[in-house]
């Protein structure tokens, strides 16, 4: 692949240069002025500190006055929260940005014990036991002193905690003509359980079923008497007596689990293996007007509505429809995906090996973009339109066969799109880590530092983050409908592509290479930043003011 | 499976014995599946003069872990096993009841309590009708009928 611009549009990009190949590796930069550089990594650095420190947190949420007419607020406020926090209220750095924090497990378990003594003071019950009622109330601290206040009885009795466990604390028991109604088993000298409900069963069923419970099916807080149709709760006091030491840790952890899944502004981190988690002021009625993306101290960023990946600029509803139906219509578009092409001059095979989507044909030079199969040069300049749909006009599309036809061409324009910013993304890794080996390499034998490498992880961080961006777009796009905003959405969705496919570009330069193009590749990754956040900016304030018109209802 | 085979071994030895009218075991070779076969003993004309066919699968935690039962089809001449028709049975056979689901299963249920279940629901019934979305649920579904979360809005059908 060559590098190429086509335009020398200011505005738009960095001054064109022609790659000069250096012949040493580790002389001075090339001559770009450096205060387009350093003004350049000014803005990055602004762009990429997408988190609001905890000091300015702290600061906000104590200032933050109680909204006490607020009918969703069932929360109190001395909780991690903000529940009742209003954006409009915080303004955030970028529009597209939303508050969070990030809880270790052990700043949960905190809360969760602040929480459980506090509780305790007020019904006079043993942490222990306030603990259990908690959790049987799913942490809702406001329903459950209601409850206890007007039926003591019955609330400790529904939460498993009823009479007085304390004088007749639960044993195992042989009893005369048992038979488990579990394995079947008879036998006076069978150990057996049963909880106030009476449902007897035998000891090794009794374990058998909770083992069942805790490791397979995750479940610790209300794990039922096994008695059919019984809804008393498994105590803790009979858990202890009956759950292997082995088990306790894990059934210690679920119950901590439990604390963050009964919170409606709690969220744990989906990467597999992560502790943390978040908190989030966003409701799942607020999913229409905003994409809240954020951040594990992992560094995994995902969505707090639906915890996928990152899927900004489209709301949740939108990805999940778009996802269906990529399900439902895999079949028809795998093979617009697929890692092979002809080229649509020679018609020779050719295979994509990186990220980028500015194609030369081995065999007869033809230039031309992977995505559209159209001419390359015209893809830096004003008419280029390869992102997008052209709608045919009404009467072409006149009977069912050719609407349906034009329905499926408007869908694999944008599933076409939509694939390979997500397979691009892959090469692009792919490159960095074989590059990242090279490096490596090169400051074993010429003494550069770690530090003057960095610029490639930052290209290639962006790379990642704006074609998942990207990626997203098409699946956005897919459901617009057209109106007199579309057109600057377009315009952004363009630009970011262009920025990228000129990183992407520039990454697939042999190693002698990149480090000549250092502050040029600083240059395009921080405009790709750039144009990532223009772009976001844009969708995510149209869409908190409604502005988006969608062919589905979200 | 020796907690499974245990138990499984036990109800089979009952079931020779004594099953309740309306109920016959086809096939137990093994502790991982068995077919048994379900008639509506009440006159409903829903069902009159059809045999249905069940099949159970169990897991090596059964009766801890519910088990896997679902309608059978079968268009042998001599032995025609149709899908009942019912509000809470897909078309493919998956039945979408709380006493299979992880939440309402409790282990004291057997095969032939899920029989006997399964029979009174035809009998209640009156409506020859499929559940919403029978013809998308039974082109896309893929997955373990243990594993789909069903709703159960009304337990009274
Ligand atoms: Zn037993
Ligand atoms: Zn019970
Ligand atoms: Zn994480
Ligand atoms: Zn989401
Ligand atoms: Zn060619
Ligand atoms: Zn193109």
């Amino acid at each position: 692949m060559t590098l190429k611009r086509a335009s020398d549009d200011i505005d738009r990009s960095e001054p064109a240069k022609k790659p000069t190949p250096d012949t040493t590796l580790h002389t001075a930069l090339p001559a770009t002025p450096l205060t387009t550089a350093s003004a350049n990594m000014d803005s990055d650095d602004e762009f990429n500190s997408s988190q609001v420190s905890d000091d300015e947190f702290m600061a906000d949420q104590d200032s933050d006055v109680s909204i006490e007419d607020d009918s969703d607020f069932d929360i109190d406020q001395d909780d991690v929260g903000f529940e009742s926090q209003d954006k409009d209220i915080k303004p955030t750095k970028q529009t597209y940005e939303v508050d969070f924090i990030v809880y270790s497990p052990d700043q949960i378990q905190g809360h969760q014990d602040k929480q459980v003594d506090e509780v305790s003071n007020i019904l006079g019950q043993p942490p222990e036991s306030t603990a259990i009622l908690l959790r049987h109330e799913r942490w809702n601290k406001e329903r459950l002193i209601d409850h206890y206040m007007e039926k003591q009885e019955e609330t400790l009795e529904s939460a498993g905690l009823g009479e007085t466990s304390t004088t007749n604390p639960p044993r195992l028991e042989h009893v005369k003509g048992f038979v488990c109604d579990i394995c079947c088993e008879d036998g006076p000298d069978l150990d057996t359980f049963a909880m106030r409900c009476g449902h007897r069963f035998c000891v090794d069923c009794y374990k058998q079923y909770l083992y069942t419970k805790i490791k397979d099916e995750g479940e610790a807080a209300r794990i039922r008497c096994p008695g059919d149709g019984c809804n008393r709760i498994v105590d803790h006091k009979s858990l202890d007596l009956l759950v292997s030491s082995d088990l306790q840790a894990r059934y210690h952890e679920l119950l901590m689990r439990t604390y963050v899944d009964d919170k409606e502004n709690l969220r744990w981190c989906p990467a597999p293996n992560c502790v943390y988690a978040i908190q989030c002021g966003v409701r799942d009625k607020d999913l229409i007007r905003t994409v809240p993306t954020v951040r594990c101290d992992c560094s995994h960023f995902f969505c707090f509505g639906c915890s996928l990946n990152d899927h900004q600029p489209a709301p949740c509803a939108l990805v999940r429809k778009w996802l269906k139906k990529c399900e439902d219509d895999s079949e028809t578009a795998n093979w617009i995906s697929a890692n092979t092409k002809e080229c649509p001059k020679c018609h020779s095979t050719i295979e994509k090996n990186g990220g980028c989507n500015h194609m030369t044909c081995r065999k007869c030079r033809n230039e031309f973009c992977w995505m559209c199969m159209g001419v390359w040069s015209e893809h830096g300049t004003s008419w280029y339109n390869c992102n997008r749909f052209e709608e045919k006009s009404g009467h072409d599309a006149r009977d069912a066969q050719a609407r349906s036809r034009q329905s499926l061409e408007r869908y694999l324009h944008y599933y076409n799109r939509f694939a390979n910013h997500e397979q691009s993304a892959k090469l692009d890794k792919d490159i960095y880590l074989k590059t990242e080996k090279k490096m490596t390499q090169l400051q074993n034998t010429t003494g550069m530092s770690w530090i003057e490498v960095q610029f490639l992880d930052a290209a290639s961080q962006a790379l990642q983050q704006c074609r998942q961006t990207l990626k997203w777009t098409y699946a956005f796009a897919y459901y617009l409908a057209r109106n007199n905003l579309t057109e600057i959405f377009e315009e952004n969705q363009k630009d970011l592509e262009m920025a990228v496919e000129n990183l992407s570009e520039m990454f697939e330069k042999p190693i002698d290479l990149l480090q000549g193009l250092k502050v040029e590749m600083m240059d395009k990754t921080s405009y790709c930043n750039k144009r990532r956040v223009i772009l976001l900016n844009d969708t995510a304030d149209n869409l908190q003011k409604g502005n988006w018109e969608f062919n589905v209802t979200l | 499976m020796a907690f499974a085979s245990r138990r499984l071994g036990k109800e089979l030895t009952k079931m020779h014995d004594k099953l309740p009218p309306g109920i016959a075991l086809v096939k137990a070779d093994d502790f991982k599946e068995w077919l048994m076969d379900i008639r509506v003993i009440d006159t409903n004309p829903l069902y009159d003069n059809e045999t249905y066919r069940l099949k159970f699968s169990f897991t090596g935690s059964y009766p801890i872990e519910a088990p896997e039962v679902t309608f059978q089809l079968s268009t042998a001449a001599d032995t025609p096993r149709p899908i009942p028709w019912h509000p809470h049975i897909y078309s493919n056979g998956i039945i979408c009841l709380d006493l299979l689901d992880r939440q309402g299963w409790s282990p004291v249920h057997n095969v032939e309590s899920i029989c006997v279940s399964l029979q009174s629901m035809l009998t209640s019934n009156t409506k020859k009708e499929r559940p919403p979305g029978d013809e998308n649920f039974v082109k896309y579904n893929t997955q373990r009928p243990r594993d789909i979360n069903f709703v159960f809005h009304d337990n009274q059908v």
